[in-house]
């Protein structure tokens, strides 16, 4: 049967062209991978090849033709029998099937259910902040960085499909000393020292977790993940949705991240904001040694790609840990630190410090302030702080990141968004300065968010 | 450490029916890449499309060497790739056109495809990613305690990235069972190899990690299978990776829209006349009376039937459903709310 053969789309975004010259004739005899025609898209000009044999039958687009809609007849094939009659009997039947599909497939669809996490809920929010272990449950005083440890070794003994490599994991025991012991444990299968090349190792450990194992990729610092973000975005967290579910990254990426002490500004970045904007990661800051515990476990557990953001100041930092055989703490729940009436302090990781030493202070001035520790960015509980909002009418967010397109800046346009009527006054960030962290000592503490700034900020929203 | 080119000229013996499984395989993957550019053509495939004419032998003769287990990765020219390894032409197809009945439910496109039961791990859009993730599958494996093997895809373009040599380093260190195949077609992009490195005998840079490595021809089937098993073997024996730097030609542009004006008109009809990997086995079925011209065209007519099929397929199956915008970007089930 005849076929027309259409002016082709030769570009992602060529919607009409120029045939510029015809390489063949009425006549001639084509086969697959000839060229036809040269085109002038809206990039190039590119030589035209045929997919099907036959032969040309007649030319319906004479060359030099501007403005040559996309699937439009341009010429007839003829298949091996036919005489030119064919070609008639198809240039005159009108537009051809294939044009039609080709704009039928090109429809808007209808916008799809909203289903934005900032649509308005018909029911008020509710605290989700329940205890995470039972009363009377027996406590023991860790570090953060014991906690990290245990976490680990008790997930490494009950899945064999879990391992931790990085850099200095093994033999020196942790750049940070969190995976003291685990060599002697596990043993070098389990316990991996890699050689200092983060985009390398990071691969490895994203086709690890595709091949179905379940890493837990330590940097040493958050600061050198940057060498490997490609494979953290555009690897781990995009694989599922890409693969339509069939394949997901179960892996853990943890490390200290933020400032730590005089290192500049290099190895002083907090990266919460960045890795919380992605979809298809979880991200976790845990501030208590009970969280940085419970929820390590819940991420070696996870089926996703996790960012586990740690803190180098906090893993020398003694709290309270449950004494339990399998204590984890679930994602997407915040924890409720000091209840209040008068304002809402918000904050997670280090900052917790600031929030908790404000709170502090402000109650010997008669302020009482509810501080809330998210914990985890990715998914956020977004109910406990508007419920929260709702009874203080005012919130003051605390961040060490930079302020712009900060994760507090997200909270307060999600604050505004579902709660603009309960605001007495307009919510706040504290977050550190919008410059590379210097070195000098004096500089240094300038550009990171302080205790007093937390202050200022709650007595400017309580008007006092 | 011992790294050596080796000719590969000796040829196995090989049977007809190898030699016609061969021959359709690489016969599929043209027309099926012929069909994605009509299909391109008539706007039904939107983006990016890269094609894989002229490179047919590589995966062909590498699946030949494969077995049940053995796992492959590559970059974002992919789509001989999943029919080589026996991916169904219609879920590649409908994936192009961006459909429900695509491998990723017309979420991932050309460049992002996967196949948990045929061990196809992408399809990946980003150059060179998929290099330390071949390793880390085959680190799966090693650390499984089976005997299989990645076949890590890469071009001359890849073969410049930084995370190719971190890869290597730790591949060689760890004794990965992993194949680098180097899928050298001379351009990457519209740079060529002379235009990109001084260092152009991409096998040899295995060296400086110790790994061994070999050039191969790519455009004789035979030749990449042959070094392919010779490859799989060392990997298979616990001896750790193995790199083939397979010289091989793309005959199309490297995308839609690419003019292809960095190479002359007759450097790509010489290959195609004298060099192409399909014409060499059917000569070589004819010759040796394996087959008649009949029998081929039987064969030719098999595999369009197979290529239509698949694009009525695709054009067929309907767009993805709308709520698909929201599933598949958490493994588990979070609160819409909460996330």
């Amino acid at each position: 049967m005849a076929t027309e053969i259409l002016m082709p789309a030769l570009s992602p975004t060529m919607e009409e062209g120029t045939l510029a010259k015809w390489l063949v004739k009425e006549g001639d005899n084509v086969s697959s991978g000839d060229i036809l025609a040269e085109i002038e898209t809206d990039k190039a000009t590119m030589e035209f090849e045929a997919v099907d044999e036959g032969t040309i039958g007649k030319i319906i687009v004479a060359e030099g033709t501007e403005g040559v809609k996309v699937n439009s007849p341009i010429a007839v094939l003829l298949e091996e029998g036919e005489d030119a009659s064919a070609a008639e009997e198809v240039s005159s039947s009108g537009s051809s099937g294939a044009a039609e599909e080709a704009a039928k497939a090109a429809e808007v669809p209808a916008a799809p259910k909203d289903q934005s996490r900032l649509e308005a809920e018909t029911d008020a929010p509710k605290s989700n902040a329940s205890p995470d272990w039972p009363e009377g449950t027996e406590m023991v005083s860790q570090t953060v960085r014991e906690a990290l440890r245990d976490a680990m070794a008790e997930e490494m003994r009950r899945d064999e499909d879990v391992f931790l490599m990085g850099e200095e994991v093994a033999e020196y025991q942790g750049a940070y000393k969190i995976s003291q012991g685990m060599l002697d444990e596990f043993g070098s299968k389990r316990v991996i020292d890699t050689p200092i090349t983060e985009h390398g190792f990071t691969g490895i450990g994203v086709g690890a977790a595709f091949g179905g194992l379940k890493p837990i990729v330590e940097f040493m610092t958050f600061n050198f993940a940057m060498q490997a973000i490609d494979q953290i975005i555009n690897s781990a967290a995009k694989t599922l949705y890409m693969s339509g579910g069939q394949m997901g990254c179960p892996m853990v990426f943890r490390g200290p991240n933020g400032a730590a002490a005089r290192v500049a500004a290099q190895h002083s970045q907090d990266y919460a904001a960045w890795y919380a904007s992605v979809p298809g990661l979880k991200v976790v800051m845990p501030y208590s040694a009970a969280d940085a515990k419970g929820l390590m476990k819940t991420a070696i557990r996870d089926p996703n790609p996790v960012i586990f953001l740690e803190n180098e100041i906090l893993y020398g930092k003694s709290f309270d840990v449950p004494k339990l055989d399998d204590f984890i703490v679930p994602f997407g729940k915040a924890k409720i630190w000091r209840e209040g009436a008068d304002v809402t302090l918000v904050s997670w990781g280090i900052g917790m410090t600031y929030a908790l030493e404000a709170a502090e202070r402000l109650a010997g001035d008669g302020i009482e302030a509810e501080v809330i520790d998210l914990r985890t960015l990715r998914p956020v509980d977004y109910d406990t702080v508007l419920a929260s909002v709702m009874k203080t009418n005012r919130c003051v967010l605390i961040e060490e990141g930079f302020p712009v397109a900060s994760f507090s800046d997200h909270m307060a346009s999600v604050i505004m968004q579902r709660a603009f009527d309960y605001l007495d006054a307009p919510v706040v960030t504290c977050t550190g300065k919008d410059v590379p962290m210097p070195y000098a000592a004096n500089l240094e503490k300038l550009a990171l968010v302080t205790t007093d700034e937390v202050v200022e900020a709650v007595k400017q929203v309580t008007y006092k | 450490m011992a790294t050596r080119k080796t000719a590969a000229k000796a040829k196995p013996n090989v049977s007809k029916e190898e030699l016609l499984q061969y021959y359709r395989d690489m016969l599929l993957i043209r027309r099926f890449e012929e069909k994605a550019g009509q299909l391109y053509g008539m706007g039904l495939i939107g983006g990016f499309c890269h094609l894989y004419i002229g490179q047919e032998a590589v995966v062909v003769g590498l699946e030949a060497a494969a077995k049940e287990g053995d796992k492959r990765v590559t970059s974002y020219r992919d789509h001989g790739h999943m029919l080589a390894c026996g991916m169904d032409p219609n879920g590649v197809m409908a994936e192009l056109t961006g459909r429900e009945g695509g491998y990723s439910k017309g979420k991932g496109g050309s460049m992002h495809m996967f196949s948990k039961e045929k061990h196809f791990y992408g399809g990946h859009g980003i150059v060179g990613a998929q290099v330390p993730i071949g390793a880390g599958l085959a680190f799966a494996d090693k650390y499984r305690g089976n005997d299989n093997v990645t076949f890590t895809y890469f071009g001359d373009g890849a073969a410049n990235q930084g995370q190719v040599y971190e890869t290597y380093n730790m591949a060689e260190l760890w004794d990965l069972p992993v194949v680098f195949v180097i899928e050298n077609n001379q351009y990457a992009m519209g740079t060529s190899t002379k235009r990109s490195t001084k260092s152009p005998s991409y096998w040899e840079r295995g060296a400086a990690y110790g790994i061994e490595g070999e050039e191969v021809d790519g455009m004789d089937v035979l030749a990449v299978k042959a070094a392919g098993e010779k490859a799989v073997a060392h990997c298979r024996a616990g001896k750790g990776p193995y790199i083939l730097e397979i010289k091989t030609y793309r005959y199309r542009g490297h995308s839609m829209s690419d003019p292809a004006k960095y190479r002359t008109r007759d450097e790509v009809q010489k290959m195609r006349e004298e060099r192409d990997c399909i014409e060499q086995v059917r000569q070589m079925l004819l010759t040796g009376k394996h087959a008649s011209e009949d029998d081929l065209k039987a064969v030719d007519k098999e595999i369009k039937d197979i290529v239509n099929a698949s694009a009525d397929f695709a054009k067929e199956s309907p767009e993805p459903a709308l709520e698909e915008l929201w599933t598949d970007i958490y493994a588990d089930e979070i609160p819409q709310e909460a996330v």
